[in-house]
């Protein structure tokens, strides 16, 4: 169900770390909980995120969320289909990122969830 | 906090909604399913074929007696004297000031007997309201809060029809829009009234708590050739919103008029008196203050039920209920804005989460469904 290359927030955050840069975006436990997603507000590039921070929010007709940064660094890019297609969120929540991050502290990472660690909590 | 679950009411369907994957929220002290496949999944179905939603959370209360239309006039905005039985309209249950106790449908059963379909939240205040009226006024008129006696399933879409026609002896095709009748519907005793809140054809039926399952699994399998949807709160309220039908305790309360609701056309102008006549008429004839309108926005963003309608700096009005539309895929809502704001085409700009977005008015309603092909 999560796959495996990913970490994860409490938040329901997923972070993919490949050659120095992390994309973000919001696991399918998420996405189920929000239901149908509406609208993506993203923040701008070159914006520098502390951990834990908001970067911006998911709104689905039920609700509106904070998207959480799963690590401290900065924007450096922001996924340009959401504005028009923020159901792929629904759709392929793990496929779908929304903002990739240049990590400043690579430790921070490390400490987040596993696939099993939070399979369990989204239960 | 909320209540606790163990506090809230059930329905009759309660325990078939969880065995259906229904997910359950607190409404107006309900346990209710929001959903269960999905609101947009859900809200298309009853655009394009059909959905079943339970709305056994709703109330009825009865006034039978010889006084009792005198009653229902005095209380209620519409003309209750043009109903037949057999027929429904819908109304306000006024204060003296011209505002909403309810939102109501008026259901005349026989002769002297009339049924109030209220609000699940209002049942109390409503039923409270009716009797010390009733007592006050004095006459022959009995009020009997008789939710419990009725289960209620809402069978919406172009397909309600036919679905329903498959397990009714009942000739579906005569009954008008807001009338009702009496027969059976998969053998059980029931009232089939042609009315809803989604602003497609269909149907809601008034069954006993006692036999609501096996009437609505019966409906159930009777919709699996057109693809039924059981529905949630979710896609009612997207629904009604599309088809720009107010919802109590959003869009108007005990603070609007009939008037400033937009609701001119649930007035029995021509009726001797009612409470809350003198101000409606008095606003009818000096014109409103504020008014409700219905709004879509150039953006996704939705504008939610409080955020402020802004004006050059400072906040002129309110908005009273949006949503995103699954069909429509707009951002749409009605907000009270002044009077001067009201025209189709006027601006206006709304404050979500401390940024400005821009919609403008638009006409009523923002969905409104195709006459249907002449009959064959």
């Amino acid at each position: 169900m999560y796959p495996t290359d990913l970490k994860y927030t409490k938040d329901h955050e997923w972070i993919r770390l490949q050659d120095g840069e992390a994309a973000v975006g919001i696991t399918d436990f998420a996405q189920r909980q929000l239901g149908d997603v509406v609208f993506v507000e993203l923040p701008e590039v070159g914006r520098t995120l502390k951990q834990g921070e908001a970067f911006g929010t998911i709104e689905s007709v039920k609700a509106v969320s904070d998207l959480f940064s799963p690590v401290s660094g900065e924007v450096t890019a922001v996924n340009p289909d959401l504005a028009n297609h923020p159901e792929a969120v629904n759709a392929k929540p793990h496929e779908t990122w929304m903002i990739r991050l240049r990590p400043s502290a690579a430790a921070e990472a490390d400490a987040l969830l596993d696939a099993s660690a939070y399979a369990n909590l989204a239960k | 906090m909320s209540s606790s679950p163990a506090a809230l009411k059930k329905t009759p369907l309660n325990a078939r909604h969880r065995a259906s994957g229904g997910r359950m929220v607190e409404f107006a002290g309900w346990d209710m399913p929001v959903e269960y496949t999905g609101i947009s999944d859900e809200h298309l179905a009853v655009r394009t074929r059909a959905g079943m939603f339970d709305v056994s959370h709703m109330g009825e209360i009865e006034i039978a007696g010889s006084d009792a239309l005198a009653l229902v006039q005095l209380l209620t905005s519409n003309d209750a004297s043009k109903l037949a039985v057999g027929q429904a309209q819908y109304s306000a249950l006024m204060t003296p000031a011209g505002t909403f106790v309810d939102d109501v449908l008026v259901y005349r059963l026989a002769d002297e007997h009339y049924l109030l379909v209220v609000n699940a939240g209002n049942i109390v205040k409503d039923y409270d309201w009716i009797a010390a009226n009733g007592r006050q006024r004095g006459g022959d008129a009995a009020v009997v809060n008789a939710s419990s006696r009725y289960a209620l399933i809402a069978l919406q879409g172009p397909e309600a029809q036919s679905v329903l026609q498959s397990l009714t002896a009942i000739d579906l095709a005569t009954i008008r829009y807001y009338w009702f009748a009496h027969g059976e519907v998969a053998a059980v005793r029931s009232t089939v009234s042609r009315t809803g809140y989604t602003g497609e054809d269909g149907f809601e039926i008034f069954v006993p708590p006692g036999q609501a399952e096996r009437v609505w699994l019966a409906l159930a399998e009777a919709g699996r050739p057109v693809d039924l949807r059981l529905c949630g709160l979710g896609a009612r309220d997207t629904l009604r919103l599309e088809a720009a039908m107010r919802l109590y305790g959003n869009d108007m309360d005990e603070q609007t008029t009939v008037l400033e609701a937009g609701l001119g056309w649930i007035v029995g102008w021509q009726k001797e008196d009612f409470l809350g006549a003198g101000t409606l008429r008095a606003q009818k004839a000096n014109g409103l203050e504020r008014k409700l309108v219905a709004f879509e926005m150039q953006n996704r963003a939705i504008a939610r039920h409080g955020y402020p309608v802004m004006s050059g700096g400072t906040q002129v009005g309110v908005v009273t209920s949006g949503t995103h539309t699954p069909f429509l895929k707009k951002a749409i809502g009605f907000a009270m804005v002044p009077a001067a704001m009201t025209d189709v085409g006027t601006p206006i700009e709304i404050e979500i989460r401390g940024r400005r977005e821009q919609g403008q008015v638009v006409p009523e309603p923002f969905y409104k469904r195709a006459k249907k092909a002449a009959v064959r």
